[in-house]
């Protein structure tokens, strides 16, 4: 370890507020700073410090044995968090984008998401990285691969929208003793709306436990990521125009999933709609309306309903991914039809 | 292992005046493209990233030229990697088609969906890269089984970078294609970085094509930055493909002089290093070369670079007055045949059980 802590992870410390993408620096370096067992491996993330530069600084104080630059092998260095997992390491693996985490859906959901249960122990890695439209990415640096894992016992799906969440919940993935897969919205990153000042030295924000994001009688919004903001603004259009007060449930995490969170809003507003920048069909949603039906079917005084993503991939040219896109306007207006029903 | 004198071996002689014009209106087309593309992107025209192979034209050129390129479907294939927009347009690209894909207009070749150089003409002889990497050394090792199978005389060509060559991808496609004696060439172009990453640290090995005999392949290599050379070993790599004695693998050195894109401002490049390289650059020492020889003059130069100007010019007034597309355009072909499902709340009256 060499020098001083940079000026560029003391924001906090400092009292001044933090974007998420600051936010996500500062867990990693506070839990390298407290573990020598975390160490980072992906690419082009030591003198580069990452395609978004998540990872600045880090090699010239940590060092290129625990910032460790990558050939181009997803497959190759995720088996490999595992091997050091095993001996008793606390690997973070940095996928440039999360669409590339396609590559490594072998040792992930078959090596990795076994072990505990097959008896080769707890695998406490985490795999993070940035997913998410909207920023003409095309098919291939957009997308939101989470629910290609989402029904693969044994992996944990982490996907904050705030600045505070994204540095406590990583702060829980890299302590937590089973494999973490860690999503962060590119288009949050630097968003200057989400600038916060955290408290020095935050816990650990557990895994697993939904988030009010906003609190209302009337109807139930249950979403994540981006659609969390989407949401907050239909929610205030609705306010305006239709005097319609609604909660919006930010899940955080989509595995281990907060179901009596979800419950609980849903036999409080009686209308639930579900939400998420991901295609439709496959969907968290799907999951969602069968957990609510099975515990909350006589509360409910209108169908379940979901605004999502059409089912293509992700489109580049603005009008195309415009439309693929979940928008404000889609969600005001099932919102409006629920409220009516 | 590098040759930097420019002129020191023969390649090239043997190259007629129609051949000689052919390679430098390629070489200075490719340049030419990419250089509207930069204007186009400093004007926000571009939609996002552009990635240019500044340096690196005469492997894009002299790799291409070497095979045979027809646009009835009966030609090579190849499937270009993200520096290869000169092998694209050797094998048929219209550049308005490029500059429509960068400014994602809905009638460039993707309709919109796509970006860069990510498409495909089967009757030209080339399929569109997706951007996972390693994944094209598979799909082609595929075509070069085909024409094995039917027993065409063609050949499968493609790229990887320095970087992509670490790619699972690369080992599983290309060791398929060499056990089947099948006619796929690999470049593997190394211009010494992938995104910031030196190659160095992608790799242990002194040279890629140190695994030529590791594969049980032909291999060969050469000075990238010289495009006689260049054409000259990809020929004799493409005839021993075509000819049915098995894979090649191929290494060229080369530099990528400009960043990974146009957002990279290369600062992980040690100082100096830029310079070298521009000082070996491919196109000045093309012409250099053919003048000192005297194959060419600088008049027929000088009317190949008119003739470029005006027909790029002309590209990217047609690719600006494009339309972008229409955004239910982004409902059609997932599937043949069926459209997917429009959001309900996108209908007149909003309802879920008339979507
Ligand atoms: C499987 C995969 N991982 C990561 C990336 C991100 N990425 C895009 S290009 C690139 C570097 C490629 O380097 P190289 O293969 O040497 O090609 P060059 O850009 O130098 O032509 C990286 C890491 C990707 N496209 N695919
Ligand atoms: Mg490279």
């Amino acid at each position: 370890m060499a020098g001083e802590k940079p000026e560029h992870v003391r924001s906090t410390e400092l009292g001044k507020p933090v974007t998420m993408l600051e936010a996500i620096r500062e867990a990693l370096w506070e839990e390298m700073e407290r573990d020598p067992a975390v160490f980072l491996i992906g690419e082009d993330i030591g003198d580069y410090g990452g395609a978004f530069k998540v990872t600045e600084g880090f090699i010239d104080h940590y060092g290129p044995k625990r910032v460790i630059d990558t050939p181009i092998s997803e497959a190759g260095f995720t088996g490999a968090a595992a091997g050091a997992a095993h001996m008793g390491m606390r690997p973070v693996v940095e996928m440039q984008f999360m669409d590339f985490v396609s590559c490594a859906y072998e040792p992930l959901t078959n090596y990795i998401a076994t072990s505990r249960w097959r008896g080769s122990g707890p695998v406490p890695m985490v795999v993070r990285g940035p997913v998410g439209g909207g920023v003409r990415g095309g098919p291939f640096h957009s997308q939101n691969p989470e629910m290609a894992f989402f029904h693969t016992p044994g992996l944990k799906i982490v996907y904050p929208c705030t600045a505070r969440d994204a540095k406590g919940l990583l702060k829980a993935a890299i302590r937590d003793d089973d494999p973490v897969l860690y999503f962060e919205h590119k288009k949050l990153y630097r968003a200057p709306f989400l600038r916060e000042v955290l408290e020095p030295d935050s816990e650990p924000i557990p895994l697993g436990r939904a988030r009010t994001h906003r609190e209302g009688k009337d109807l139930t919004i249950v979403t994540y990521g981006m659609m969390v903001h989407e949401s907050a603004k239909a929610a205030e259009q609705l306010a305006q125009e239709s005097g319609l007060d609604v909660e919006i449930l930010d899940l955080r995490t989509l595995l281990p999933l907060d179901e009596d969170a979800v419950i609980e809003s849903v036999k409080k507003t009686n209308r639930v709609l579900l939400v998420h920048e991901d295609t439709r069909t496959g969907g968290i949603a799907g999951e969602l309306a069968m957990r609510i039906s099975e515990k909350a079917f006589e509360w409910l005084d209108a169908p379940i309903l979901r605004v999502t993503a059409i089912d293509t991939p992700v489109p580049y040219s603005p009008p195309l991914e415009d439309y693929y896109l979940p928008q404000v306007a889609d969600i005001v207006a099932a919102a409006k039809y629920l409220a009516k029903y | 292992m590098i040759n930097t004198a420019g002129s020191a071996t023969a390649a090239g002689s043997e190259l007629s005046r129609d051949e000689l014009t052919e390679l430098y209106y390629h070489l200075r087309l490719t340049r030419e493209v990419e250089q509207v593309l930069t204007n186009l992107y400093r004007q926000n025209k571009v939609i996002g990233g552009l990635y240019r192979s500044l340096g690196q034209e005469a492997v894009a050129v002299g790799t291409a030229y070497a095979l045979r390129r027809r646009d009835d479907g009966t030609g090579d294939v190849i499937a270009p990697a993200i520096r290869n927009l000169g092998s694209l347009l050797m094998m048929g690209a219209r550049p308005v088609d490029v500059l429509r894909q960068y400014m994602a207009k809905g009638d460039s070749p993707t309709w919109g969906r796509e970006q860069n150089v990510h498409f495909t003409d089967y009757d030209r002889g080339f399929i569109g890269l997706i951007s996972h990497l390693g994944i094209m050394i598979e799909v082609m090792a595929g075509v070069a089984i085909t024409f094995k199978l039917r027993e065409e005389e063609r050949v499968a060509l493609t790229w990887t970078g320095d970087g992509a060559a670490s790619t699972g991808a690369f080992h599983e496609g290309f060791n398929l294609a060499a056990v089947q004696r099948a006619p796929m060439v690999v470049i593997i172009e190394n211009n010494r970085y992938a995104y910031s990453t030196p190659v160095s640290k992608q790799t242990a090995a002194a040279s890629f094509v140190a695994r030529a005999p590791g594969y049980g392949v032909y291999g060969d290599s050469c000075d990238g930055n010289d495009v006689f050379a260049v054409l000259e070993m990809t020929r004799k790599a493409v005839e021993h493909a075509r000819s049915g004695r098995g894979a090649a693998l191929l290494e060229v050195h080369t530099y990528r002089r400009k960043g990974h894109a146009e957002h990279d401002s290369q600062q992980y490049v040690p100082p100096g290093e830029l310079e070298e390289w521009e000082a070996r650059d491919p196109v000045d020492r093309f012409m250099r070369r053919v003048i000192d020889e005297g194959w060419l003059t600088q008049a027929d130069l000088d009317t190949i670079d008119d003739q470029v100007t005006k027909e790029v010019d002309a590209a990217r007034e047609t690719a600006e007055a494009s339309p972008m597309p229409e955004a239910e355009e982004a409902l059609a072909e997932v599937y043949g045949g069926s459209a997917a499902r429009r959001p309900w709340t996108r209908l007149a009256t909003p309802d879920p059980r008339e979507a």
